[in-house]
């Protein structure tokens, strides 16, 4: 068989394809998995202080974790009304 | 001190009961008292791959709500003086599987001086499968090689790092990879996973590979775990995993192509 590979031009595998699929979903996935938990509590804390002194709609506020290498950074975003 | 040891898998069909069956009569047959306990409530099923399902009195729930005592409801393989086997319930509630319920149960069989508890957890995330999941010392992942197991066991393991018991305690619950249904002409063709491949991804040891066998189908029809069987390859690579579970180390078998002879061949038969 691996001889048959040879000539046909080394055509990728269905298996390495299953591979290469995998890798890239588990590994966004396990992004995700870590921290999060805590993540709409946490946005739903900060909704109420903004609120108190601003009027902002539940939607405009977002927040999310990032991870590059071993830093995290913590993203928040809270768009305020034009007035 | 007992060892709690959970099959799980995430997905189902994969192979977790009847992995926990030879698992269990494996540690058995090496001189370990044993009880497996099936987590599935209401589609139980263990008792039938065990053997024991005509001699179902009292199950697990029945034992958590105390309508039976844990004597009542254990039931002692005939095959294996080691072996004990607590059935699930067919009728009740999943919710019935309580916290705090499981964890007597599970102390209690510890006092009785069993050394490993097998929890043959049912697929899926819910309450069965977090119950069986909880309490794991050991968790053996059983994952075909094929993209939907491999994910859902990543999902698995993602839980048990963070929602175990040992987890919260700022443990580590011991992970071991068992890769069932395992078909070494197909992984050589580039149609299948490979072990390496699944190892990698999953990044977890690898402790036992079973290949594709017709003999896993021929004991749940006969109700004998598979592993009893000496003259089945599933059966033996069932009893080296069990075997490097307990310490030793054994090359795998059955992970290479079979050499199919010229009788085979002509004649087209061969399993």
């Amino acid at each position: 068989m691996a001889l048959f590979g040879l000539f046909s031009g080394r055509k990728k595998t269905s298996a390495a394809a299953a591979k290469e699929r995998l890798q890239i979903l588990i590994s966004h996935e396990r992004q995700n998995r870590h921290g999060p938990d805590f993540l709409p509590d946490l946005q739903r804390d900060i909704l109420a202080v903004v609120k108190k002194y601003v009027a902002v709609r539940d939607d405009h506020v977002s927040i999310r974790l990032d991870r590059a290498g071993d830093a995290s950074v913590l993203e928040l975003n809270v768009t305020l009304p034009e007035n | 001190m007992a060892t709690v040891v959970t099959v799980t898998s995430g997905k189902g069909g994969v192979g977790k009961t009847t992995s926990s069956a030879a698992i269990a009569a494996g540690l058995a047959q090496a001189g370990h008292r044993t009880v497996v306990i099936d987590f599935d409530v209401g589609l139980r099923n263990l008792d039938l791959i065990m053997g024991v399902e005509r001699r179902v009195v009292f199950d697990f729930v029945n034992v958590i709500s105390g309508e039976a005592t844990l004597n009542q409801a254990l039931i002692q393989d005939k095959r294996l003086e080691n072996l004990s086997i607590l059935a699930a319930s067919q009728t009740k509630d999943k919710d019935a599987l309580t916290e705090e319920g499981v964890g007597q149960v599970l102390e209690q069989l510890a006092e009785m001086g069993f050394e490993y508890i097998v929890c043959d957890s049912p697929a899926g995330i819910e309450r069965g499968a977090t119950m069986a999941l909880h309490f794991a010392d050991h968790a053996v992942i059983v994952t075909n090689p094929e993209v939907s197991s491999v994910r859902d066991s990543d999902r698995i393991l993602g839980i048990l790092q963070s929602k175990s018991k040992r987890a919260k305690e700022g443990g580590k619950v011991h992970e071991h990879l068992l890769i069932t249904r395992y078909d070494p002409a197909r992984v050589d063709n580039g149609e299948m996973l490979s072990k390496e491949d699944v190892c990698d991804i999953l990044a977890v040891k690898l402790i036992g590979v079973i290949p594709e066998s017709k003999a896993v189908l021929k004991a749940s029809n006969t109700g004998v775990p598979v592993i009893l069987d000496d003259d089945a390859d599933a059966g033996l690579a069932y009893g080296d995993a069990v075997a490097r579970f307990l310490g030793e180390d054994r090359p795998m078998r059955f992970v290479t192509p079979k050499k199919q002879g010229l009788f085979s061949r002509i004649l087209g038969g061969g399993d």
